[in-house]
């Protein structure tokens, strides 16, 4: 243990004492409780006497107690609860850092270890989250519970499902996929001009910076309140990431690959397709990126300006005025689903296309 | 020799802007004419009204609520709204800006802290860089503005309203680039210089304060011009779902209720004016710093 880890212990231990106090002089409900209370005061002896000390354990402890916790913030907690809480989260964190330390781990451990990691520190956030609403009745009005917001999720699964294609299939991919497209091909039309790049580049900057999203009113002045108007949106949004991307990718090849192309006699296509593009590839796959939130975020605010009765942005905008606070969380666990899915699918792509790129390969430690 | 530079930069880099420029403004008042005809001559036939295409053309321009208002519309609105009412009444477009101005400011200015106490913390601690890196890359890919009307019905329930909502939502959408940036900045020395820091003995502590945090600088302040513009459009968006009643949302949301089409352009130059002269004043103090610094772009 080093000196971080001990004063981690010295202070998880020491929140386990306060847990202990206060069930043994005011409230002894739960003796699974106690039992976590006792085993998480007695980690303090391993300062002197390390027994146990693989992150593995921690870590099994801070699961373990997890779930306890969980079903005792059902019952009535007392006040015992919250320390015993900070005391497994300590222990959380102190797994986390003993085997991120550790020197010797097989590269299979590692791959699975840098998986489970963030996994087990988004549930701690459920967790914490659903344990502060439950156990301090948070009103459903501010914050409504993890658990809540799921069974909403389950109930309505129609809405929401009809929402999704709304907002996303409809509105969302379509101007997607004409924002990008049409900004690829007038990339590689303006490509061949320098006097145009010259022009266009720093224009297609500047629109990048500027709220776009407030031409949302005006295009359903233009293109009426369905989902024309919304895909209209994120063509114009998307349009000059992507460009400006593409062109400066379409830049980046040097001298001596040019050279070697025109050695072998290449057409302007060949060169094109089998140099430059590649080239160009994790620009345009960054642009792909960015442009997937931004196009579910245009899409969303684009439905505040008005749109038929369907859509996340609708339904939230509704929802919100009528305090369904659990219906929007939901839609906002689509509207999260949805951004994380579309940016990991872009991604594995990527990762497939462009594994020769440096930042694919594997990294010097720094 | 400095002429023939001025020349240069003025073949080079004024004159395709410039005609680019030119040539969007010819194709906005072509389609200014083309898009308003329609409503102009159901007028001109329900007044039965004779008419040729130059009053077509002079009408079309200068319409009240247009579909599409030619740009000299939206420059005397500007005009109108800026210069020749007071900067406190609340039609002025000045006192809006000021109000999305400030939210967008206080906004940067926490998730510029925040974002390099992130990357701190990720750089320095590997437990932090395991757990932390992949939720702040999924933070983002959920659409925040989803959560603005949230975010301002919790604070308002503690009692905050105002100000801070909005400016936290900036803050959401600023601290990600900040972080991101800084983390590859902090990580930006080469082994070969942390191996050089190592042989001197030096502290953790030493190797962060000499090498580490003043290589992160250049990539501090290119992160910083992609916040601040995302905090601009944080606070215009903040404004939105609340139903604000000043700052450049509220102008649009008002603009669209009504159908001011003029008042919904003029707003939408306002903030794109408001962000280039934010990045512009970033771009200014970053090269002056890294001048002093000696750290050439």
């Amino acid at each position: 243990m080093n000196t971080f880890q001990k004063a981690q212990q010295i202070i998880a231990s020491l929140m386990a004492l306060f847990a202990l106090y206060s069930f043994i002089f005011y409230e002894f409900s739960n003796p699974l409780i106690f039992i976590l209370t006792l085993i998480a005061l007695l980690g303090v002896v391993r300062i002197f006497y390390d027994y146990l000390s693989h992150g593995v354990f921690d870590f099994l402890f801070s699961i373990i107690g997890m779930v306890l916790l969980t079903i005792y913030v059902y019952g009535s907690p007392s006040y015992g609860f919250w320390p015993l809480l900070i005391s497994v989260w300590l222990y959380g964190w102190m797994a986390v850092e003993k085997i991120t330390q550790e020197e010797n781990m097989s590269p299979f451990f590692k791959k699975i270890f840098f998986i489970i990691v963030p996994v087990f520190f988004g549930a701690w956030i459920l967790f914490t989250w659903e344990v502060i609403t439950t156990g301090l009745n948070v009103p459903m009005v501010i914050l409504p519970s993890p658990s809540l917001i799921s069974l909403k999720f389950v109930d309505s699964l129609d809405t929401l499902w009809a929402d999704f294609v709304q907002t996303f299939v409809k509105a969302a991919l379509s101007g997607y996929l004409i924002g990008c497209g049409s900004a690829f091909i007038v990339a590689i039309m303006i490509d061949k001009s320098l006097f145009l790049r010259r022009g266009l580049l720093p224009i297609g900057n500047f629109i990048s910076a500027i709220p776009i999203v407030g031409i949302a009113p005006i295009m359903i002045m233009w293109f009426g309140f369905d989902w024309h108007s919304k895909a209209a949106v994120v063509v114009i949004m998307t349009f000059f990431p992507m460009l400006v991307n593409t062109v400066t990718g379409l830049s980046v090849t040097n001298p001596i690959e040019r050279d070697l192309l025109k050695t072998y006699a290449s057409s302007y296509t060949q060169s094109l397709i089998l140099m430059r593009l590649p080239a160009a590839a994790p620009f345009i796959f960054n642009a792909l990126k960015i442009n997937s939130t931004l196009a579910l975020i245009g899409a969303i605010i684009a439905e505040f300006f008005g749109s038929p009765t369907v859509g996340l942005g609708f339904r939230i905008s509704v929802e919100v005025g009528r305090l369904n606070l659990d219906m929007v969380w939901a839609e906002i666990a689509v509207a999260a689903l949805v951004g994380s899915a579309s940016y990991g699918v872009i991604s594995f792509i990527e990762k497939k296309l462009t594994f020769w790129h440096p930042s694919n390969r594997r990294k010097l430690e720094n | 020799m400095s002429e023939n530079s001025f020349a240069n930069y003025f073949k080079n880099k004024m004159l395709p802007i410039l005609s680019i420029v030119t040539l969007i403004f010819a194709v906005w008042y072509i389609f200014t004419v083309y898009l308003n005809s329609s409503i102009q001559i159901y007028a001109y036939e329900r007044k039965k009204i004779d008419w040729e295409f130059s009053d077509l053309v002079r009408h079309t321009m200068s319409q009240k609520k247009p579909l599409l208002p030619a740009p000299h519309q939206i420059v005397s609105e500007m005009w109108k709204t800026i210069f020749m009412i007071k900067i406190t009444s609340k039609k002025s477009l000045i006192y809006h800006s000021y109000i999305t101005l400030s939210s967008t400011l206080l906004g940067f200015a926490i998730g510029t802290m925040l974002g390099i106490i992130l990357a701190v913390s990720i750089v320095e601690n590997k437990a932090m860089d395991a757990s932390l890196m992949p939720w702040i890359i999924a933070s983002q890919t959920i659409p925040i503005l989803a959560i603005a009307p949230m975010i301002i019905i919790i604070l308002n329930a503690f009692g905050l309203s105002g100000l801070l909502p909005k400016a936290l939502i900036s803050t959401y959408l600023s601290f990600f680039p900040i972080a991101v940036g800084m983390v590859k900045g902090l990580r930006s020395p080469e082994l070969s210089y942390l191996d050089l820091m190592r042989t001197y003995n030096s502290s953790r502590l030493n190797i962060f304060w000499k090498l580490r945090l003043p290589s992160s600088v250049p990539y501090l302040f290119a992160s910083m011009k992609v916040a601040i513009a995302i905090s601009l459009v944080g606070a215009i968006v903040g404004e939105l779902p609340t139903g604000a009643i000043a700052g450049l949302g509220a102008r649009l949301l008002t603009g669209s209720y009504f159908g001011l089409t003029i008042q919904i352009w003029s707003a939408l130059v306002m903030a794109a004016i408001l962000a280039s002269t934010l990045i512009f004043i970033i771009n200014f103090i970053s090269k002056k710093t890294l001048m002093r610094m000696g750290i050439q772009e």
